[in-house]
């Protein structure tokens, strides 16, 4: 006879965390939720109880990308033995780009995208748009061409050094 | 009392949001360069995702339809947006100066608002204007630029002045359950906003070589806020709902 009370010892923080490493941020497929720090709580269950409620904050708000990103989560933390796995989107905490960890920024530069310069006061100024490294050549002597780029969280600049065009992920 | 008056906030906030979203993305593919018709697809896209998210609250917190059914199943006059929104982008020079007066009364919208005591509305208030700066930042760029560029140019942009103007005064119309905002310390009102968008558009406007046209009382645009749009609205709103009416049991989105 199978006792549902039975018990079946809920995963560690631990393992939910490093299962969160496999959900990459369609957009950016070399960044997980966790680096770029879009998780912002993870809700352990009651004793006897199998539900996992985890909450995430969007980096824009018309992230087109959200919804995917709820789904692989959900799907990566099933796996550990939930009975159900609860992603929230809300804004308690708002994402800004000073939330990306300094792994994520290494890997964005990498990956050929110029990562956000750090904002002093979580503010942006027009300042902040300039001195911004070539992830090609490491030049600073780039210019920011436009705001707005193939995502909303992508500018576009050019770099006069080796006179390529870049992108730069946003700081915002 | 205190709920109607933040429901009729958030209506107005949203669909003005999702109209002027819908007109920003008319610029996709016909921009008069790769980089502006990037900036106004991407500016459509984050003002649609502020749409929803205000619709989002007025799903979870006052029982509201779903985002998708007050974005697409609503009739034109249960439309709570500004006339200015509605008007069709016409040419560049007249869509570059709505989004400069539009976009500098929503980034002190969402200032004020990141105040409020209505905490759901505060916190995306806080997120949303970190984006809305961008859109400010790329309409005061051209503004000065236009503004202080060929005898053309200039001729146009002071001309779209001119002709937003009054539709722009359009956005500050208030609401009768306004004070109920005002008191509970929600939102400090149109006529706060107003001062503050005044000063600040004045002094660009001004930098820019343009001149600040005056103000008659009697021409400004009203009526959105309570229903009363202008002929330009039902023909958007059939456009863009368009597919969800030829299918309506099986889309998804």
């Amino acid at each position: 006879m199978v006792n549902n009370m039975s018990e079946v010892r809920s995963p560690k923080l631990e393992e939910i965390w490093s299962a969160l490493e496999n959900v990459k941020d369609p957009e950016i497929p070399v960044i997980s939720v966790d680096e770029m720090g879009m998780i912002t709580v993870i809700q352990l269950p009651a004793a006897g109880k199998h539900l996992l409620t985890i909450t995430m904050t969007p980096t824009f708000v018309g992230c087109p990308a959200i919804e995917v990103i709820k789904k692989s989560i959900r799907e990566e933390v099933m796996n550990l033995g939930f009975d159900e796995v609860i992603v929230k989107v809300d804004f308690e905490t708002q994402w800004t780009s000073n939330r990306m960890k300094p792994e994520a920024k290494l890997k964005l530069e990498k990956f050929g995208l110029a990562p956000p310069v750090v904002l002093s006061d979580n503010e942006l100024t027009l300042e902040q748009l300039n001195n911004v490294r070539c992830p090609h050549c490491h030049s600073t002597d780039t210019t920011l061409r436009s705001a707005f780029g193939s995502t909303l969280c992508r500018a576009i600049r050019f770099c006069f050094a080796c006179k390529q065009g870049f992108e730069q992920f946003k700081p915002v | 009392m205190k709920n109607e008056a933040i429901k009729d906030l958030l209506f107005k906030m949203a669909d003005d949001a999702l109209i002027i979203g819908h007109r920003n993305s008319e610029w996709t593919g016909i921009g008069p360069m790769l980089e502006e018709d990037l900036a106004f697809s991407s500016m459509a896209q984050d003002k649609i995702g502020h749409a929803q998210a205000l619709y989002n609250i007025l799903h979870d917190t006052f029982g509201e339809a779903d985002a998708n059914t007050l974005a697409f199943k609503r009739e034109e006059k249960n439309f709570k947006c500004c006339q200015f929104v509605e008007q069709p982008i016409g040419e560049y020079d007249f869509s570059i100066v709505r989004q400069f007066l539009f976009d500098h009364a929503e980034l002190i919208r969402y200032d004020m608002l990141s105040q409020s005591s209505f905490l759901q509305l505060a916190q995306l208030a806080k997120k949303v204007k970190g984006e809305i700066k961008y859109h400010v930042m790329h309409a005061d760029t051209f503004v000065k630029q236009l503004g202080k560029g060929t005898e053309e140019s200039k001729a146009r942009m002071q001309s779209s002045l001119n002709y937003t103007w009054h539709f722009a005064l359009g956005i500050f119309e208030k609401s009768e359950l306004e004070n109920d905002l005002i008191f509970e310390n929600i939102f400090d009102g149109e006529e706060e906003l107003k001062n503050r968008w005044l000063e600040k558009v004045t002094s660009i406007i001004e930098a820019s070589g343009l001149k600040v046209p005056a103000t008659d009382e009697s021409k400004i645009v009203y009526g959105g806020r309570k229903g009363f749009h202008s002929e330009y609205l039902k023909p958007l709103l059939d456009e863009m709902c368009e597919v969800v009416r030829s299918d309506e049991v099986t889309a998804e989105w």
